[in-house]
């Protein structure tokens, strides 16, 4: 699972109309991203960096360019199949958790398991109890949202983006709502997926939690502005241990990086 | 995705929500409730009506006078020949299934007597009156046969009439002018209670036909005659030779058609069914109206719901869901409750229509299809008011779906 194109994309272009003004939000953006990766997707806001994401997240199509997906040309997909392809090949995770109230961390994990059509996935309730095992969160099956952690709520959406075995994870800011130290425990988590192969793509605007994946790619004003490997890239299991060790250390390090955080406009 | 794993996303959202299903579904069950109750009371009107039929009289044959055309212009009902004493007379005579034949010349007077006066109506009648209509008296006597030959001025009051001069006494051996001309009472009917029409059937003077004829008509002719079997079974046949009776009597060509009708309470009771059955379909659809009002209500919250769910709706798209799919689980949603609101409406109607029964006094009747077509009319109603909701949120973009707040 280390070869081959997961995402090529050719100069997509992305025109927005709002009433009579009209924002163009992707200049001609080519990317290839291989099996295996794991890609942060950087910039600023308005940058392009939701729109680029939509687009591969097969939310939205693209005005011009070509889209593949795993080898499926996806631009001129109906709203059907854009539903048909995102249910098989992706693995979405949020910011918010985008998880359903009121509802157990196991329902939520089989929800993308109750939409698939190819009829493969029939017992969905052990797939999605696995798929929260795989996470760490083998005992808090019949937990609802509110009775989880920000870490653990996270946790149940990777579950949940994991249980189609997607062709990739599409992470949206997935360290956005989270403090530092359980930023760091998802970042772990992505690292031991990326290790068994999964393919991963992040958007986050935080540099030090790009440094956690292997490659970066920024945007600015819909153009791709910079695209390299990460020189020093960070374990997130090594950084947990030397939190363990140094808990005095880690907290000031984490309260100086949340004022950066702010500092920097951060959302 | 499956329509069983449909139903239980539905019936899951549905038990998250457990107070505003209930207020949702409160519409549908008053809807569902009241057209039950309604109908019952229609039901319970007719059964009451078919006894209160029974009640007129016991195997009771009605004859009254036919049309008469001239030119070809309908003249109506009782313009024809005119159904003579004669006629009730010979019936009398001459028929072996008859057990009793009155004329009815029924005509109104001022009564005066006892504590003043009172318009009513008089009736005069042969003694075979009371066994036609079943109907004895409470105090004195019927008149009798040397009543009628004799032409007495006696009379026999109906209870209200009774009850109006004569009030909380005995009147028999009294005296009660009508149209000042006087007459003896010699007795007090048995209290019959209303018509199925709500006239009241003991507002009546009864006196007898020859009396009433010369005292009171001055006519001849009579506009009915009454007349009665000894078995119900006996009924069709005592009609055809009635009708055999009156041709000759009138002088009927073979060729000609009967210038007379008979009728049976078969007849009179179908046509007052036809009337409860009128009135139970208006009682109906006067209720269907809340039912209606329950289905808005019901578009209302799913409307509210999609907008509130919006986010719910874009996780499911993210993750797959298709716009049929999220169409199905709102319609299904919407469905079930509709249909969980019919159900406890039904039995919210059973309920109504027996302490309804328990505290008026109104007999009420719950047919069973009434249950099928009660859960049938809900379901419609779900799925009538959920489709507009339903396909709002199907048509939801999923990206602006995950970004609502």
């Amino acid at each position: 699972m280390t070869n081959g194109e997961v995402i090529r994309v050719e100069g997509v272009k992305k025109l927005y109309q709002t009433g009579r003004t009209e924002v163009l939000a992707l200049r001609g953006v080519d990317l290839s991203i291989a099996r295996g990766e794991m890609v942060a997707i950087m910039g600023a806001s308005g940058s392009g960096k939701s729109t680029l994401m939509n687009i591969l997240g097969c939310l939205d199509l693209p005005s011009a360019g070509s889209y593949s997906l795993d080898g499926a040309r996806v631009d001129g997909f109906d709203r059907n199949e854009l539903a048909d392809i995102r249910n098989r090949k992706i693995g979405f995770v949020f910011q918010g958790f985008n998880l359903l109230a009121r509802t157990t961390a196991l329902d939520n994990v089989e929800l993308p398991l109750l939409y698939d059509r190819t009829g493969r996935k029939l017992n969905t309730k052990a797939l999605a109890k696995a798929a929260l095992e795989k996470v760490g969160l083998g005992d808090r099956l019949d937990h609802e949202p509110s009775e989880l952690s920000g870490g653990q709520q996270q946790r149940v959406a990777i579950a949940r983006a994991l249980v189609t075995e997607p062709a990739m994870v599409l992470a949206d800011e997935p360290t956005g709502n989270l403090d530092s130290r359980t930023s760091v425990e998802v970042m772990a988590l992505f690292q031991e997926l990326n290790e068994q192969g999964i393919t991963i793509l992040l958007v986050t605007h935080e540099a030090d939690i790009a440094l956690y994946t292997k490659r970066v790619v920024e945007l600015r004003d819909g153009r791709i502005i910079r695209d390299e490997p990460v020189k020093r890239r960070r374990i997130a299991a090594d950084d947990l241990a030397r939190m363990a060790a140094e808990p005095d250390a880690g907290v000031t390090d984490d309260l100086l990086r949340d004022e950066t955080m702010e500092l920097t406009g951060a959302r | 995705m499956k329509a069983i794993r449909l139903v239980a996303v539905a019936v899951q959202s549905i038990r998250k929500n457990k107070m505003r299903t209930l207020l949702t579904m409160l519409g549908i069950i008053i809807g569902v409730g009241a057209v039950m109750v309604m109908v019952a009371i229609g039901q319970g009107a007719k059964s009451q009506i078919q006894a209160q039929i029974d009640n007129l009289g016991t195997n009771m044959i009605v004859i009254t006078p036919g049309s008469s055309s001239a030119g070809g212009v309908s003249m109506g009902g009782g313009s024809g020949t005119r159904l003579t004493l004669d006629d009730a007379e010979m019936l009398k005579r001459e028929s072996f299934v008859l057990t009793a034949v009155s004329p009815v010349i029924a005509t109104g007077a001022q009564v005066v007597g006892g504590q003043g006066n009172w318009r009513t109506g008089v009736n005069g009648v042969s003694t075979d009156y009371a066994i036609i209509r079943d109907w004895d008296v409470r105090y004195g006597r019927f008149f009798d046969q040397s009543d009628v030959l004799s032409m007495r001025r006696v009379a026999v009051l109906g209870s209200t009439v009774a009850e109006q001069l004569f009030p909380g006494q005995d009147p028999v051996g009294q005296q009660i002018r009508l149209r000042d001309v006087p007459f003896d009472i010699i007795g007090v009917l048995e209290v019959k209670g209303q018509t199925a029409q709500g006239s009241d059937q003991d507002d009546i003077v009864l006196a007898p036909y020859t009396t009433v004829q010369t005292r009171l008509a001055g006519r001849t002719f009579i506009p009915q005659i009454l007349a009665s079997t000894g078995l119900q079974s006996d009924i069709p046949a005592a009609m055809e030779e009635a009708k055999v009776i009156l041709r000759e009597s009138h002088g009927i060509a073979a060729w000609d058609e009967d210038d007379f009708t008979v009728r049976n309470q078969t007849q009179l009771a179908e046509a007052a069914q036809g009337t409860a059955e009128v009135m139970t379909l208006l009682l109906a659809a006067i209720a269907s109206i809340s039912l209606v009002v329950g289905g808005i209500g019901i578009m209302n919250i799913m409307l509210v719901s999609v907008t509130e769910r919006t986010r719910e709706i874009g996780i499911r798209m993210a993750v797959g869901a298709r716009g049929s799919d999220v169409l199905t689980q709102f319609l299904i949603e919407s469905i079930v409750m509709s249909v969980l609101g019919g159900l406890v409406g039904l039995g919210i109607g059973f309920g109504g229509a027996e302490l309804l029964a328990r505290f008026t006094g109104w007999s009420t009747a719950i047919a069973p299809g009434m249950v099928a077509i009660a859960i049938g009319f809900s379901a419609a109603v779900g799925i009538f008011f959920g489709f507009y909701p339903a396909r709002k949120a199907a048509a939801l973009n999923p990206i602006q779906a995950l970004r609502y707040e």
